[in-house]
């Protein structure tokens, strides 16, 4: 224990009473300090690093307004439509918290794509950083089964129908899917054991795990320092008398300033959407959600929430002559490994044995199945970034220039995908979507081979700042 | 204490002690488990229906609701029967073979997938994920439909296409044929949805 500390003789009450705290508390000292006061981020953060801040923000609020829903909502498939409609309603003030939480639910998204984004062309998920991205690819996945759970508590036709076509995902996988999609539902066909089940995971055990994570990666960021624009290691270089990062500002005050401005900006286009066009054009609440839930009758066009579109575009593009594509891309894969790889020859027959056992699988199993399987891996490939990133620069400012064009197209993608996961299916446009997953796949996939390629820009010794 | 010698029984009974806890926390595990199945009240929610088709006219369509799934009772017009034999080389298990325990029961393993052809019955929900497809009864051209369309089933989900018997046409999402639920004539105007033993 450190020794008890006493307050100068004479000093104001405010300066006794935290000496007096301190004595008892030292934790939350030393805490402050090393989260805030000492914790020194790299000066030359720029635009992309306001949705770190902005994303704890909507947790805030999607956990301050869930609380006030929850005191007036049923969740019960006889009430439970209704009970939204009384909020919206007769609660005073009902409609302003449920749009709040609506609206954050679409904001969440946005800003937590942002700010994957951020690490994606910086290189923050590189070593030393690994784990900070792994904690943060599992917020997102909570973050959308959260999503998807939430969507169903209205109890609307969307949320009904929605519902009933994601958990009959599970029941794709051969062997226990059926079994698998009963459990979750509790219920031969998406019902009240359901709605139920889904609003105990939705405000209690699914915002547990996400606090939880959100507090490791917090943690583990800050063991191992924020990452920057320039992708180089600030605590390389410091000042030798006091071991501060000669690029680095302690985060409070300089960053806590930093950050008003962009919660300021970002409430206002919050509120401007809130206030405006809760709904979004049906994008942030869909139309449809609006009909009760009618287990008999299927609404003539049925989409997820925008969010979920770029992956839903995908389950919906494979169809069985993309599984033969599928087919063959493994098949050329594996001769090229053959051939071209400098690998030992065991390894080399391992691949082939691999390739031909694949071919089978993807040839024995419904096109749905490995739908359920390209969507899924879409999410869980995220978590190898770390792994399959091998340039030698972090950040895209010291790659080569047509690395943006890269990125640029994968954005593209990523973004035609999700529009085309709105739209109703036509051949056309299934055929689009098809291309966009193949792009989307190469991209990771093919990462240590193209990361690698191509001339590398001078990394500085020291961040790249203006000061203004 | 780190200069003591290892003592293998400790050790021996530490492990034993983690083992035994980690059985105990499985067994816990179990009824918290097992509640995420179906209830007693949701498994006997199953009763059969009975339904008066007498006042079917011939191309009309009725849902019932069995299980909490809509079943589908269309009567068939004698051009619509006949269109069974067109799409006949369009879908993908013409005589329903796949999965025949599943979806389809003895006396509607045939061409119209029914008892009687021109009452057809099925479970009005997709094999691929779900939704409950749109009757486009009509024939001909329409939009997003092949130009020779005889009248079936579209799904609005992922364009899954089923013909007027609940066959599924080839390279669709959808993997299988709709659904034939167990289902008996108590007469020639009644019918009983969800058991064939009853006669």
């Amino acid at each position: 224990m450190a020794e008890f500390k006493e307050a100068p003789p004479g000093s104001s009450l405010a300066v006794q009473a935290t000496t007096w705290i301190e004595n008892r508390f030292p934790t939350a000292f030393a805490e402050y300090k090393k989260h805030l006061s000492e914790y020194y981020a790299p000066k030359n953060f720029n635009f992309w690093y306001f949705f770190g801040s902005l994303a704890l923000l909507v947790l805030v609020i999607q956990i301050v307004t869930g609380i006030f829903l929850v005191m007036h909502y049923k969740p019960d498939a006889n009430l439970a439509f209704a009970s939204v409609e009384y909020i919206m309603r007769d609660v005073p003030g009902g409609w302003l918290i449920r749009y709040m939480h609506s609206t954050g639910a679409s904001a969440f998204f946005i800003v937590v794509y942002l700010h994957m984004w951020r690490g994606l062309i910086y290189g923050s998920y590189r070593k030393p950083r690994e784990l900070v991205w792994i904690f943060g690819c599992l917020i997102f996945l909570c973050l959308m089964g959260e999503a998807f759970m939430g969507y169903l508590l209205p109890w609307g036709q969307m949320s009904y129908w929605g519902a009933q076509v994601i958990i009959n995902l599970f029941a794709a996988i051969p062997f226990v899917g059926p079994d698998l999609a009963l459990l979750i539902r509790g219920d031969y066909v998406v019902g009240d054991a359901t709605l139920n089940r889904f609003f105990a995971f939705h405000v209690i055990a699914i915002p547990l795990v996400l606090l939880g994570l959100v507090v490791a990666h917090l943690l583990a960021l800050h063991d191992v320092g924020s990452n920057n624009p320039d992708g180089i290691e600030i605590k390389d270089k410091k000042d030798p008398k006091t071991g501060i990062p000669l690029d680095g500002l302690p985060f409070h005050p300089y960053f806590t300033v930093h950050d008003i401005l962009g919660v300021s900006v970002f409430l206002m286009i919050f509120t401007a959407i809130l206030f405006f066009a809760p709904e979004m054009g049906g994008y942030f609440l869909e139309f449809n959600n609006f009909i009760p839930a009618d287990p008999l009758k299927t609404p003539a066009h049925i989409a997820p929430v925008w969010y979920f579109t770029p992956y839903y575009s995908m389950l919906r593009a494979t169809t069985d002559p993309m599984v033969n594509v599928l087919c063959v891309l493994v098949g050329v894969a594996a001769v090229i490994a053959f051939w071209k790889g400098r690998i030992s020859l065991v390894a080399k027959v391992g691949i082939a044995v691999g390739a031909v056992v694949a071919i089978a699988l993807l040839k024995t199993f419904d096109a749905k199945f490995w739908g359920v399987v390209v969507m899924g891996t879409a999410v869980l490939i995220l978590f190898a970034l770390p792994w399959l990133d091998r340039s030698t620069v972090k950040s895209i400012r010291y790659r080569p220039g047509w690395h943006k064009f890269v990125y640029g197209v994968f954005v593209v993608v990523f973004l035609i995908l999700g529009w085309l996961g709105i739209e109703p299916p036509s051949e056309l446009k299934t055929l689009l979507a098809q291309a966009g997953t193949l792009y989307y796949f190469a991209f990771f996939l093919l990462m240590p081979w193209w990361s690698r390629l191509g001339e590398f820009k001078p990394v500085p010794e020291r961040v790249v700042f203006k000061a203004h | 204490m780190s200069q003591d010698a290892i003592d293998p029984s400790r050790r021996a009974w530490v492990g034993i002690a983690c083992g035994a806890g980690a059985i105990g926390g499985v067994a816990v595990a179990v009824p918290f488990v097992s509640s995420f199945a179906p209830s007693e009240r949701a498994k006997a929610a199953g009763a059969a229906v009975e339904v008066d088709v007498s006042t079917l006219k011939p191309g009309e369509m009725a849902t019932v609701e069995w299980r909490g799934k809509p079943v589908w009772i269309l009567k068939r017009t004698p051009e619509q029967v006949e269109s069974l034999k067109k799409t006949d080389s369009k879908v993908a298990d013409p005589e329903s073979k796949r999965k025949p325990d599943e979806l389809t029961p003895e006396y509607a393993r045939n061409q119209y997938r029914s008892r009687k052809p021109e009452l057809l019955v099925a479970v009005g929900i997709c094999s691929h994920l779900g939704c409950s497809p749109t009757a486009k009864l009509q024939g001909g051209a329409q939009p997003g439909l092949p130009e020779d369309w005889q009248g079936g089933f579209f799904c609005p989900c992922h364009g899954s296409m089923f013909d007027l018997a609940g066959r599924v046409f080839k390279n669709v999402p959808a993997p299988d044929n709709l659904e034939i639920p167990p289902y008996v004539f108590l007469s020639d105007s009644k019918l009983l949805i969800g058991e064939d033993k009853k006669a």
